[in-house]
């Protein structure tokens, strides 16, 4: 079966085509045969985690795709106007013209709501995909060198969807952006010694000034794009030039790359995924309101409702600050009196240490563990319980500040106290995450043991049988002799080893040739055969 | 074991263990007879360094298999082709105008996003679903296997870059003259400056810098320190509470246990130039307004007027409204952080992030009998009044 088979006509056949005239013109200008030869046949690991970094390359490409057309229409003024459109319910009331021209994109462009919908959800699965792809990446220890530099670059990555996200929900200047907008504030106020400062600059005065929405516009559509595709750009080189991490398995080492050349399968396939990532954006957009601003109406400093949340990536932050104790410091200096903010704290302090604690992660884990060595191959998160928990420990922090983000609607929707749901948040905070860490840990030593116990006993059949002494032992299949774990999946049921695989395809009638009876080999003389695959399910009652 | 099995089975060679050897990993002559295509095409991948081990039909050629795999492929091309051209008959004569009253459960307008969402999903989705079937089950199945090239450079490159690099500074010989040295920094100082220099210039700006409604009147009181309901905004004379719609407030406006959402009464004061002004006057039951009266802070004596009460409407914490009123146990619930304020204890928070009292607005009426912000001094005069302490957020030197 190692021998291939000849595809495709002989070469001697083929005549000087056009397209290899138009070829040869090329190659005299560009000599780029060669390097276009070790493009095509770049190979590719295939595994489903390693598509998480390209839903959000697709997002981002549906975003720049939607943003551009919003941008033909969305007016960042705070210029005050009376709406006229043809929205009735907000007709003849004061806003301003980013308001109403939210509003004109939502009711009066030809599909400019469904435009609209697809933007914002499509920051959604960009800051989803890039959590998930985080935690990938952090869970198989993929961060590892040589790939730290694109680690902080994935960080940094992270925080720029972020700002992203919160400048563009900013935009329509309705009264849950201008909300949102007054909290930013607050904490750029919070921030000591140059709080006034920074937040009077920003705003051009006091708040919300004439200028804040032309500004975060700006920030919006051209400085953090230009970063963000910068930093893609610089990610994706970085990728290419160190290759792609892969899962240990047959014939994986940490010097190879074991799966399939970029051309044309890889390649078709990624833009068969960035399709169905497009085709998942726009079912969500046609099918699934989001950000209706017409029923919040203009941003007044006097409004807001109940269930004020922001996109749920921005919720952790809104959680820090709805559990943080009521502590605020004064103090006086030099017969001046100073003020550290609650905002502080939970606005300032936590996102700056997440951070950092992020960035500096795999250079940390290199440091203790003193492993200086070049990995290619994933970790299984069960054999690095103590990375593991460290994650399960982050995750269970973040969801707990994101809950609390929402604490108000879990209260009335579960009819429990607010000040309860406040409560459990803070004592939830400090408690949980350390027994998240307890918890994974132990998870992690218990499926490593039972790996090592399939290994040496073999996958549970589910017979029962019952020995002449009459005990009752379980039959177990053997893998092989002296077995070593290997970083890989041990396979543990017996349809994994081929026992119960379907003898035929089709569903209504056989669409192939039922394969060769298995020649009966001859029993080895010590009982049970060497490799142990699926083809024979010879069982072995369990010796101990 | 061939190498195919040893790929596909779970438990064949572990890492580590290279496969054997397929043909095609030595050199071949391009051009000799009787070299095929897919000779060319190993011996390309091989001078990247990489073996293609495995490269099969997925189907027997022109088995029943396949073809239904193909008409399954075309099946989904063309089923894509249909939701796209949907997609833009929909776009183009299903109704999409907003109906205004007309609109109603079953108005087709209301459908427009909806369809239009579902024909571009589809069509997007058929296309990459049959792309995906193309690329899986007809396209022939491969292995390869590249080496990396991890670690650094060769020891040679090293140094050869290294000199090349020290060469270069060297010759600029900036080591070896330190007056350039110092020029280049007196040189170059200034256009770092000049880079900041329009942030700086352009960008800060003074946050205690008075709004030009205050320079007008003469005092040079910054923003955080004063609030809409100043005298000096309304030519020294105490400011009137108005409505959003702009009409003046008379006791009697306000029911026993009712609030209202008061603006000061001056150019622009119910829009958010004056984003801070906004306060909560409440009518207060007859004994909930003596249990406040007896526990008012010494700040907030002589600022009820009667059963009345008027709180700043941003809260000490975050900026948000504390707008939710409960009017059964006289809290003020600010939705964005939980806090609690209660009401008759001059508005202390009592849960939540904030720290501080929301500010008691000094009420009192006017010679119209409108509600207006300001006190009655032991004179007997009428003086306006701000807010006694600045309201909103915390912040450094407050």
């Amino acid at each position: 079966m190692s021998t291939t088979t000849e595809p495709g006509p002989r070469a001697k056949a083929e005549r000087p085509s056009r397209l290899a005239h138009a070829g040869r013109n090329a190659d005299e200008r560009l000599q780029a045969a060669s390097p276009l030869r070790t493009l095509l046949n770049k190979v590719f690991p295939d595994h489903w985690s390693f598509l998480l970094g390209e839903v959000a390359l697709w997002s981002f490409v549906v975003l720049l795709l939607t943003g551009t057309f919003l941008t033909l229409f969305f007016d960042p003024s705070m210029e005050h106007i009376v709406y006229e459109g043809s929205y009735t319910a907000l007709r003849g009331v004061e806003m301003s013209a980013a308001y109403a021209s939210t509003l004109h994109i939502s009711f009066d462009v030809r599909g400019g709501l469904f435009i609209r919908q697809m933007h914002h959800w499509a920051a959604l699965l960009f800051l989803a995909a890039i959590v998930v792809h985080l935690l990938r990446i952090f869970f198989t220890g993929a961060f590892r060198k040589p790939r730290e530099m694109n680690w902080v670059i994935g960080v940094l990555l992270f925080w720029l969807a972020f700002l992203l996200g919160f400048t563009g929900y900013s935009l329509p200047d309705d009264a849950l952006s201008g909300t949102g907008l007054r909290i930013a504030h607050a904490i750029m106020l919070a921030v000591p010694v140059i709080g006034t400062w920074l937040a009077s600059s920003l705003f051009d005065g006091p708040f919300p000034g004439e200028v804040i929405i032309f500004r975060v516009y700006i920030a919006h559509v051209f400085i953090l794009p230009l970063l963000t595709l910068g930093l893609i750009g610089a990610h994706l080189a970085l990728v290419f030039k160190q290759k792609h991490t892969q899962w240990a398995g047959p014939g994986r080492t940490n010097t190879n790359v074991v799966g399939e050349r970029m051309v044309p399968r890889y390649a078709a396939k990624m833009v068969a995924f960035f399709l169905v990532v497009f085709a998942t954006i726009a079912l969500l957009a046609g099918l699934f309101q989001i950000n209706p601003v017409w029923l919040f109406g203009p941003y007044k400093a006097a409004v807001v409702s109940v269930a004020s949340q922001p996109d749920w990536y921005v919720m952790f932050l809104e959680g820090s600050t709805r559990l943080f104790p009521a502590w605020e410091t004064r103090f006086s200096l030099f017969g001046e009196h100073f003020t550290l903010s609650p905002l502080f704290w939970p606005g300032v302090v936590l996102p700056g240490v997440l951070t950092v604690l992020m960035l500096a992660y795999p250079f940390l884990e290199q440091r203790i563990t003193k492993d200086n060595r070049i990995h290619n191959l994933l970790q299984r998160p069960r054999d690095v319980p103590v990375r593991t928990g460290l994650g399960a420990m982050a995750v269970t922090f973040f969801v707990i500040l994101t809950i609390s983000g929402a604490n108000d609607v879990v209260a009335k929707s579960f009819d429990i106290s607010l000040n309860a749901m406040t409560w459990a948040g803070r004592i939830g905070l400090i408690i949980l995450p350390p027994l998240a860490y307890y918890i994974t840990h132990r998870v992690c030593l218990g499926l490593q043991q039972h790996d090592r116990e399939v290994l040496a006993h073999g996958v549970e059949t589910g017979i029962i049988k019952r020995m002449p002494d009459g005990r009752f032992v379980e039959v177990h299949q053997p893998l092989g002799t002296d077995l070593e774990y290997t970083g890989w999946a041990v396979p543990k049921k017996m349809n994994r080893l081929g026992a119960l695989a379907p003898a035929v395809r089709g569903f209504f009638v056989p669409i192939e040739r039922p394969a060769a009876p298995p020649e009966v080999a001859p029993p080895a003389p010590n009982g049970h055969d060497d490799t142990g695959t699926g083809e024979h399910t010879r069982t072995d009652v369990e010796r101990r | 074991m061939s190498a195919q099995e040893s790929l596909e089975t779970e438990h064949g060679p572990r890492p580590g263990t290279t496969l054997e050897p397929a043909a095609g990993t030595a050199e071949i002559d391009i051009n000799a007879p009787g070299v095929t295509r897919f000779d060319l095409v190993r011996e390309g991948a091989r001078r990247d360094g990489i073996e293609i081990v495995v490269y099969e039909p997925r189907v027997e050629p022109g088995s029943r298999l396949e073809r239904r795999t193909e008409r399954s492929v075309a099946l989904l091309f063309a089923l894509a082709g249909l939701a796209g051209a949907a997609f833009i008959v929909a776009y183009i004569w299903w109704p999409w105008e907003y109906p205004g009253t007309e609109l109603n459960a079953f108005h087709l307008q209301r459908f427009y996003t909806p369809v239009l969402g579902v024909t571009l999903g589809l069509a997007l989705f058929l296309l990459g679903a049959a792309i995906i079937t193309w690329v899986k089950k007809l396209l022939p199945h491969e292995v390869a296997i590249e080496q990396r090239h991890d670690g650094p450079s060769a020891e040679e490159d090293q140094r050869i870059t290294a000199a090349t690099l020290t060469n270069v500074v060297d010759e600029s010989g900036i080591m070896r003259r330190p007056l350039l040295k110092g020029a280049i920094a007196l040189g170059a100082l200034p256009l770092a400056v000049i880079a900041a220099a329009p942030i700086i210039g352009g960008l800060i700006r003074d946050p205690h810098r008075p709004l030009p409604e205050m320079e007008a009147a003469g005092l040079d009181l910054s923003p955080q320190d004063h609030t809409g309901w100043h005298p000096a905004l309304n030519d020294g004379n105490p400011v009137r509470l108005v409505h959003e719609n702009g009409t003046p407030i008379r006791p009697a406006d306000v029911a026993v246990a009712g609030q209202v959402t008061v603006f000061p009464g001056i150019p622009r004061g119910t829009t958010n130039y004056y984003a801070d002004s906004p306060a909560l006057l409440i009518h207060l039951r007859q004994e909930h307004a003596d249990e406040l009266r007896g526990q008012l802070y010494e700040l907030n004596e002589g600022s009820m007027y009667g059963n009345y009460v008027a709180y700043s409407k941003i809260c000490t914490h975050a900026g948000c409204p504390p707008s939710l009123y409960e009017q059964q146990t006289n809290m003020l619930l600010c939705p964005c952080h939980q806090s609690q304020f209660e009401i008759l204890n001059n508005a202390r928070p009592v849960f939540g992030p904030a720290t501080r009292s929301l500010a008691m607005l000094p009420l009192a009426l006017d010679d119209e009998g409108y509600f207006v912000a300001g006190t009655v001094n032991d004179a007997g005069e009428l003086v306006g009044s701000d807010f006694k302490v600045p309201v909103g957020p915390s912040y450094w030197e407050r």
